[in-house]
């Protein structure tokens, strides 16, 4: 390599093939935030990039914490958070009402979110541990299943429908790498499938259910619960493929679409960008998950690869689910988008993701630099 | 852990998770690939459709109410026209908090108590999107007041528009109507839009209802952008509207309001008709109401205070007032006596009164020998039942009726009432008895069953001034063809003419409104009505029970131009009450500075013009029935209105009277004096 363009090593051992898109990704939605605010840099688009930039240095932080303090840190993180679930759920109970958050003073903290990648750190670490022969055990099954339903539970009771799905997708996909049998799996999407309806006539709270049958048929309830769906359809497929144009985004600016920088953030930029936009998102998401399967790949040990394929996983689900709400394929249950939508707890949650990854990626490359 | 059958390594685990995660991995492409194909199908496959309901969700189309067409007078002046305004109105279905909402508005309109009240209960009665005026024609700082804190006022409505504004008020009120609100009934038979519109007004009476269509015009449409909460971003493009036609009236604008004004605190009538073309050039009728307040949706006191009053504003007397025409009948009645016969120059003599069988009937004086013209200058009754028991009183009702008496005309957004020309088989058919000779006497001179209103009694004076058979005609421009030719030589003509003039120029009943300006004479001839019935309504004395007052007149008496009936309800003397005015409102035509001196005067006396009348009467009024009004009165409620303050001791005091029709004289029988 020439002496004239050398490269600092520490800048060039950055994973810089996820960075530069998410960094594209931040500052696109910042100015989707941006035209959100009807073209005022106040109060979304500024401190969306900001929190990027803090989280982006947390997320530098968690990568070069080693393996050993991971797994150290797993039982008690787990145990914390579900504590702090526990007092939010105290909490609310005294105040009367839905409560999902901590005041601490300088922000509100969402325990509730902070458990999606806890449950895949904890459930990695139980299954590294867990000795190859008991994976078919039920021994291999039970303390797991606890481990995901305690948490669950108590964000269900918040009641908090998004995110409770969300830690049991990523409990359920790391049960499902760890090797427990395909049967299982199968008996159990088939139990799933009796229970459901059971739950939603029981578990379910009436807005939750109005949510899933308004989602089922939106036009029954147009000016209702559908509305949020009807709205967003209408925003994306008003964009058509290249868009209104950078401001002219008529549904969100006039106020049609609700919760137009949060979870519906995707129909607003699908108005003003279209389909181009769509898939320039889907396209980041899709480079960094490929990358992140790719290090859950060759991850050395068998916590690394849980713990990476999870990460990858509760990614995956806010996206996927978050997509699917706003062009009307799943219920309106309030997950919002990585990276684009305005939020400071998904953000971290996110980048804790992605540090995560990232120090796996380290713990790999130094141990295929070892071998 | 190693004594356990190892069925399960590390490795094959290993091997099961490159395989599982690979799996979900192209498990998480395919959503991606899902995705991307959903976003095609709604973005690109049903961009139309969406890109429709994002318009539709953008631009809200509002209409703009039409301006309505003017109504004008015969000279082109309006009579009714529009002034722009500023309006606020509240959408029901809006409403978030009714109460709090008009309370709010109570305070930042200054709205009083009684109209608080009139714009709850329109509240409660609406339903709907169909808007509630709260208040029109309001001055910029109150509409500024409002639309300031319209985020506060959910369902409210602020606004800029056009009312209807009839600048001589209460003068016009019967003759045009009046416009107001669609209600739902008419929203229901013309399924328009438009009459949903705030602001909209359609015709409710008179002319104002029987030329809607032409006056309605075109309304216009505003595109604009609004947000979900119906706030407006911005006017994306106007249409205008296009205005009604207007129409042209055979009304002289200040002739009309001169008359209205000069009948002052009496309920009278005053019919004005040009003897040329038979235009009407005013058909005033007072005490009335004022169309103004009626356009802004009238108040639920104002009302009250119209139907409570005994002069009973709300009734068109000019055209649907009914009145034994007593001793103004007498000219037509001279003219069917000469057709049937009767010398114009031989003497009856009058003792003091007729007499009929074992009856005497009093004529109201000794007049001795009297020939026709003098029967008619001094309305000698003697003369005519003597007369007419010759010929026959069925050789005079056929006259009456050609002459106008018992007709009804075709005017536009006049509901006359033709009253009763009574005859044998009228009688028959109505009270199964036989014509008997004394309904003869009394059918002569005006009295008994004989009602006509003043309108009739204009188209005969103003037959007999011209001689020819003039229809009324309302229509600038459009007078009526003259129907078939009356059968009266000019000569009969000149010897009722000559009567008719003595009334007024010689010793006559009418002798005390003699007028010469430059030669213009006025003639005519007095009447008086009794009210027979009605004396048991109240004491002798009372206002109810005293006669009606009527004249009729045309002048130049020598070359008749005009011709007129004035009709003054309980005025007593036809010479006392009715003959003043008709003098008055002539003199206008010829001199109207000195018509207009003597009005001065006479309202002073009245105490203030009309419009301070009727703010003063509001007041009293609303003191009576309600909280005592605030200052803010003036400027909110009281539109200038009626010139109206009836004897004082009128409604405020009295308990309602509320006779449909002021007479019915029908039944009121027998009488026998006349002036």
């Amino acid at each position: 390599m020439a002496r004239g363009i050398h490269v600092p090593e520490a800048i060039a051992r950055q994973p810089w093939q996820v960075f530069l898109p998410l960094t594209a990704l931040v500052l696109f939605a910042s100015l989707v935030l941006y035209s959100a605010a009807g073209g005022n840099i106040q109060p979304w688009a500024v401190t969306h990039v900001i929190r990027f930039a803090v989280f982006v240095v947390m997320a530098l932080v968690i990568a070069l914490i080693p393996r050993e303090l991971f797994k150290l840190v797993a039982y008690p993180a787990y145990v914390g958070v579900l504590f702090l679930l526990l007092l939010v759920e105290l909490i609310g109970g005294i105040g009367g009402g839905s409560q999902r958050w901590l005041n601490l003073g300088f922000m509100t903290l969402q325990p509730s979110e902070l458990m999606k990648p806890v449950i895949v750190l904890v459930l990695a670490r139980f299954y590294d541990s867990l000795p190859p022969n008991l994976v078919s055990h039920w021994r291999g099954l039970l303390p797991a299943a606890l481990l995901i339903a305690l948490p669950a539970g108590f964000v269900m009771l918040q009641p908090d429908l998004g995110t409770a799905l969300a830690i049991c997708f990523g409990g359920f996909a790391i049960l499902f790498l760890a090797g427990l049998p395909m049967r299982w799996f199968v008996s159990g999407a088939a139990a799933a499938g009796v229970i459901a309806p059971i739950a939603y006539f029981t578990l379910l709270h009436d807005y939750q259910r109005k949510r899933v049958t308004t989602f089922l048929d939106p036009e029954s309830d147009p000016l209702g619960a559908g509305y949020h769906i009807t709205q967003s359809k209408i925003a994306i497929g008003s964009g058509g493929f290249f868009g209104k144009g950078f401001g002219n985004g008529s549904q969100s600016h006039l106020e049609y679409l609700p919760e137009s920088h949060t979870d519906f953030v995707f129909a607003t930029m699908a108005e003003e960008w279209g389909m181009l936009g769509g898939l320039f998102v889907l396209l980041v998401f899709f480079i960094v998950l490929r990358w992140g399967i790719k290090v859950a790949l060759k991850a050395p040990d068998m916590f690394s690869r849980l713990l990476a394929s999870g990460m990858c996983c509760t990614i995956f689900f806010y996206v996927a689910i978050n997509l699917m709400m706003v062009m009307g394929m799943a219920p309106v249950v309030g997950i919002p988008l990585p990276f684009v939508s305005h939020g400071g707890s998904s953000m971290m949650t996110n980048m804790i993701c992605i540090g995560t990854l990232l120090a796996i990626d380290r713990w790999g490359n130094r141990q295929s630099g070892l071998a | 852990m190693f004594g356990e059958p190892r069925r399960m390594t590390s490795a094959m685990l290993a091997d099961r998770f490159e395989r599982r995660s690979l799996l979900i991995g192209a498990a998480m492409a395919l959503a991606g690939v899902l995705l991307a194909l959903r976003m095609a199908w709604i973005a690109i496959f049903q961009n139309r459709k969406y890109e429709l309901e994002s318009e539709s969700n953008r631009v809200n189309l509002t209409l703009i109410p039409p301006r309505r067409g003017w109504i004008l007078d015969r000279f082109g002046a309006p009579l009714a026209s529009n002034r722009a305004d500023f309006r606020v109105d509240i959408i029901p279905d809006r409403l978030v908090d009714g109460e709090k909402v008009v309370e709010e508005l109570g305070n930042l309109l200054h709205l009083n108590a009684a109209e608080q009240g009139d714009l709850g209960e329109r509240l409660e009665k609406a339903s709907g999107f169909q808007p509630v005026e709260v208040a029109a024609g309001l001055d910029w700082e109150r509409y500024a007041a409002v639309s300031v804190r319209l985020p506060d006022l959910p369902g409210v409505v602020p606004q800029r528009g056009f009312s209807r504004f009839y600048p001589t008020g209460p003068s016009v009120g019967h003759l045009i109507g009046y416009v107001g609100a669609a209600s739902a009934e008419e929203y229901e038979q013309e399924k328009n839009p438009l009459l949903i519109t705030p602001g909209f007004k359609i015709g409710k009476d008179g002319l104002e209802k029987q030329y809607e269509k032409l006056l309605r015009g075109e309304p216009g449409a505003r595109r604009s952008e609004v947000t979900a909460s119906g706030k407006i971003v911005r006017d994306l493009e106007t249409r205008e509207d296009v205005p009604g036609h207007p129409i042209r009236l055979t009304i002289n604008g200040p002739l009309q309001d001169y008359a209205s004004r000069r009948i002052g605190l009496e309920s009278a009538a005053v019919v004005v008709i040009d003897c040329e073309s038979g235009g009407i050039l005013t058909l005033a009728s007072m005490p009335s109401f004022d169309p103004n307040s009626f356009a802004d949706g009238i108040g639920r006191l104002e009302w009250k205070m119209l139907n409570d009053d005994d002069h009973i504003p709300l009734l068109n007397k000019a055209v649907r007032g009914l009145y034994p025409p007593g001793s103004t009948m007498k000219p037509m009645a001279g003219l069917a006596l000469q057709m049937n016969g009767v010398s114009p120059d031989e003497r009856v003599n009058c003792p003091g009164g007729y007499q009929l069988g074992n009856r005497f009937f009093r004529c109201d004086a000794v007049h001795g020998s009297v020939d026709l013209r003098a029967a008619i200058e001094h309305s000698c009754n003697t003369y005519f039942w003597s007369m007419a028991h010759r010929v026959g009183y069925d050789a005079i009702a056929p006259v009456a009726k050609m002459l106008g008496l018992g007709q009804e005309f075709d005017l536009p957004g006049t509901k006359q009432r033709y009253g009763t020309i009574p005859d044998a088989a009228w009688k028959m058919r109505r009270y199964k008895q036989e014509w008997s000779a004394s309904d003869s006497l009394n059918a002569s001179i005006g009295q008994g069953y004989v009602s006509v209103s003043p309108l009739q009694l204009a188209v005969m004076t103003a037959r007999i001034a011209s001689g020819r058979n003039l229809l009324p005609s309302l229509i600038y421009g459009r007078p009526k063809p003259l129907g078939p030719a009356l059968p009266f030589t000019p000569e009969q003509l000149a010897v009722v003419h000559d009567g008719m003039f003595n009334v007024v120029n010689g010793s006559g009943t009418g002798a005390g409104v003699r007028i010469d300006i430059n030669g213009v004479k006025l003639a005519g001839k007095t009447g008086t009505a009794q009210v027979r019935r009605l004396v048991s309504r109240g004491h002798v004395g009372d206002w109810k029970s005293r006669d009606h007052s009527l004249f009729i007149c045309y002048a130049p008496a020598d070359k008749p131009k005009y011709a007129m009936a004035v009709v003054v309800e309980h005025g007593t003397f036809g010479a006392r009450a009715a003959a003043p005015i008709a003098r008055d409102v002539m003199t206008y035509l010829f001199d109207p500075a000195s018509a207009m001196a003597t009005l001065t005067a006479l309202e002073r006396e009245w105490g203030g013009t009309a419009a301070e009348r009727m703010a003063a009467k509001y007041r009293a009024y609303g003191a009576t029935y309600t909280r005592p009004p605030p200052d803010t009165a003036k400027e909110v409620g009281v539109k200038p209105a009626a010139p109206n303050a009836p004897p004082s001791e009128s409604a405020i005091t009295r308990p309602t009277a509320t006779t449909p029709v002021s007479t019915q004289p029908a039944e009121a029988h027998s009488s026998q004096e006349t002036d």
